[in-house]
């Protein structure tokens, strides 16, 4: 039998593993012990039940039924500006929602953009509030991430296929009908699945959009069981429900193959000799400005209207930025140390890596409750709030990282782990002078990533924060609460600018010696 | 000397079993056809296979249960025998310690190892901006410090041109006479093993033959031998 060579120890690895076993399960564990029996639930909470479904299911239909002429339309055009458009299409992954949900309400609120040329056309202005407002800004996340994934099967189509369909003279239609459908049906099922359960999990969108009876998530519903009446049995219930509704939306997930989301060769324009009628080159021209002018539309809503109110910030909202740069810093430093150390193990354990993936189908809300209770057992949990925000979000992007480490990590073993054995180097000196060094890339994206998503965390956060230890996102959600919109565009393109370098500055690193 | 005793290693349909004795100091190439088990032979003397029975001793000394770098060998293999990320005198520094904190009189060792393979000067170089034969001179300048008496190579000059070849196959003739290491070399061209062996151990479905000195072999060759060579 082949030798296992043990030139890692194991132990680091475990601790990482049982932190966030300890954040999923265990808080879960804390969250069932506390819950109330379902009689407690009143017809408001069903609702939200219902709601939460509901609206999940339509987001991602929406998303993914716009993102197929939208793909087709990228994967078959070549224009100026397209591999532009595609890097934007990645952006709402590390764009702060409440970012994007002030860029919504400048183009779609009440004194929007579309609402002012409507009352120029004498009709009503439009709100962005209610359920329609939660599922637009749904599809403004995701729609993007669908269109990528479909991208990516349309790269994935081999060009001799187009070269047979012409040389077989396909119409369009044959083309979508022989080679295209059977495509969106193999990535279709699983891109919908994933966007399900991105919006089961919803927050953000529900805290600022939604509210009252027609538009309550089981999130939302925690929070405010939390806030309002500080009934920590019927926000367990509700955590748990929530929980349930995750895990179905895994199951349901399982059953499709899940497109990986990958962050490069999209780059390829298929030649294409079914689509240069009239017809379609309108249409693809059609969804591309469509869907450029929906994405970019609120980030330069925010840019331009958050300009004006840059200057005129008030001191809270630079102490929140310190206190959400810290926590980002902090969570990004977590987040990097405990993925590190569980890839490392997964090379000797395989099931250690999906430990580490499990978070993905894990409600941060959840978490939040779970952890609360626990802390206030034994302390104010307000005082933890940085802290714990922090973790929770390490162990949220760690789903993203693991992805990002492992395959570089299993090359570098692949590649040198026989040459390191033969010469004796072991534990560290192996982690830093063969890991490390092929790491590097991967390590600088991920840590800008999880820094991102950290700096615009609008969950947890909201569970622990003392009134004036807000957050940036937090103090955003605030200002427009009192609505005082110029200050909140402003602090909307602070968090943005925040978000961006830092994310930027952690990929440059990584890159700069590569 | 090294000896194999019984041993005997099975992956799936296949059996590897050997049960040789390889003397000090010699050079022994390691021939057969693809697939009949050579590099599973070095990589089980190397200590990257177990093998299920039978013992490895070196000069009376067990080895079968110790781990790679704990045995008196050094390794050149297929591919991947510089790391790309170090630099040339990085990667012969290993040789001496793999945490590479090296002192003065080490660093001095590693550059006069490079002078010796005719790399003097280049210290600074990394993999990319060497050529081909310049790699295998760094690996070669890492198996001089490394001090091993025994030096395995598995095929690590198959991806040169034939020249090239013969000139490293030199330079590894000169390493190990000047460290009087044994060294076995897996390949599967005649004229390497004219150029380097005076043993040859002859490998077909993973039954191992004893090394046989090699113009003899030549005279009167194993009916696999003949095929292969296509006489």
């Amino acid at each position: 039998m082949a030798r296992r060579v043990f030139a890692i120890t194991l132990w680091p690895g475990l601790i990482a593993a049982a932190l966030v076993v300890a954040l999923t399960l265990g808080t879960l564990g804390a969250v069932a012990l506390r819950a109330e029996t379902f009689s407690a639930l009143s017809h408001f909470d069903w609702l939200a039940v219902r709601f939460t479904v509901v609206q999940a299911f339509l987001s991602a239909l929406l998303s993914v039924l716009f993102a197929i002429p939208a793909a087709r339309a990228l994967a078959r055009r070549s224009f100026p500006g397209r591999g532009l458009l595609i890097t934007l299409l990645g952006a709402p992954f590390i764009l702060p929602t409440i970012v994007a949900i002030l860029g919504l309400t400048a183009v779609f609120g009440k004194s929007g953009f579309v609402s002012v040329v409507l009352s120029w056309a004498g009709l009503e202005p439009i709100s962005i509030y209610g359920f329609h407002g939660v599922v637009l800004a749904h599809v403004f996340f995701n729609l993007p991430l669908a269109t990528r994934l479909l991208l990516q099967g349309w790269g994935a189509i081999p060009a001799e296929r187009f070269r047979l369909a012409s040389s077989l003279h396909f119409g369009p239609k044959d083309v979508f009908r022989h080679i295209e459908l059977p495509m969106l049906r193999d990535i279709v099922p699983g891109a919908f699945t994933v966007i399900l359960l991105i919006c089961t999990t919803s927050f953000a969108v529900a805290l600022t959009f939604g509210g009252g009876p027609k538009a309550t998530t089981v999130e939302l519903a925690i929070y405010e069981a939390f806030r309002y009446d500080f009934n920590l049995g019927k926000a367990s219930l509700l955590a748990l429900i929530q929980v349930l509704i995750c895990a179905l939306a895994v199951v349901l997930s399982l059953k499709f193959r899940v497109p990986q989301m990958g962050w490069g060769g999209l780059n390829r324009v298929v030649q294409r000799f079914d689509a240069r009628t009239v017809p379609t080159r309108i249409l693809d021209l059609f969804w591309i400005v469509v869907v450029s002018l929906f994405l970019l539309a609120p980030l330069l809503a925010i840019a331009l209207r958050g300009a004006a109110g840059i200057t005129d910030l008030p001191a809270s909202v630079w102490q929140a930025a310190l206190r959400s740069l810290i926590t980002a810093l902090g969570s990004a430093f977590f987040a990097i140390l405990m993925s590190l150390a569980l890839a490392l193990s997964a090379l000797r354990w395989r099931g250690l890596e999906v430990i580490g993936m499990s978070s993905i189908a894990a409600s941060p809300l959840v978490m939040g409750t779970g952890l609360y209770i626990v802390l206030f057992a034994i302390t104010d949990p307000a005082d933890w709030a940085l802290p714990i925000t922090a973790l929770v979000n390490a162990v949220m992007s760690m789903p993203f990282i693991l992805r990002a480490l492992g395959p570089a990590l299993t090359g570098a073993e692949r590649d040198y782990g026989r040459l390191s054995d033969s010469l004796g180097l072991t534990g560290l000196s192996r982690v830093r002078l063969v890991f490390l060094p092929r790491l590097r890339v991967p390590m600088g994206f991920s840590a800008g990533l999880a820094a991102a998503l950290s700096m615009g965390d609008l969950g947890v956060i909201t569970l622990f924060a003392r009134p004036e230890a807000a957050t940036l996102p937090l103090q955003i959600y605030r200002l427009m609460g009192s609505y005082r919109m110029d200050q909140a565009m402003g602090a909307a393109l602070l968090l943005l600018g925040l978000s961006l370098t830092l994310f930027y500055i952690f990929d440059l690193w990584g890159k700069r010696s590569a | 000397m090294l000896e194999l005793q019984s041993i005997r290693l099975t992956q799936g349909e296949f059996t590897l079993s050997a049960d040789c004795v390889i003397p000090l100091g010699s050079r022994v190439a390691v021939i057969g056809p693809s697939g009949a088990g050579k590099s599973t032979l070095l990589s089980l003397i190397g200590g990257f296979e177990e093998p299920d029975t039978g013992r490895l001793l070196w000069n009376e000394q067990d080895l079968t249960e110790t781990l790679p770098h704990e045995r008196p060998i050094s390794h050149l293999f297929q591919d991947n025998n510089l790391f790309a990320h170090m630099t040339a005198a990085q990667n012969v520094g290993l040789g001496i310690r793999p945490n590479l904190r090296l002192s003065k009189a080490e660093q001095t060792r590693v550059s006069e190892a490079l002078s010796a393979v005719g790399l003097a000067g280049m210290e600074a170089r990394r993999p990319a901006e060497l050529s081909g034969g310049q790699q295998s001179r760094v690996a070669l300048a890492r198996v001089l410090v490394q001090e091993k008496p025994l030096i395995l190579l598995d095929e690590p000059f198959s991806a040169l041109g034939p020249a090239m070849r013969g000139e490293m196959i030199g330079l590894a003739k000169e390493v190990s006479a000047k460290l009087g290491a044994t060294m076995l070399m897996v390949t599967h061209d005649i004229a390497d093993v004219d150029r380097f062996a005076d043993l040859v151990i002859w490998i077909e479905d993973g039954r191992c033959l004893p090394p046989r000195d090699w113009a003899e072999m030549k005279a009167d060759p194993p009916e696999g031998l003949k095929a292969y060579i296509g006489t």
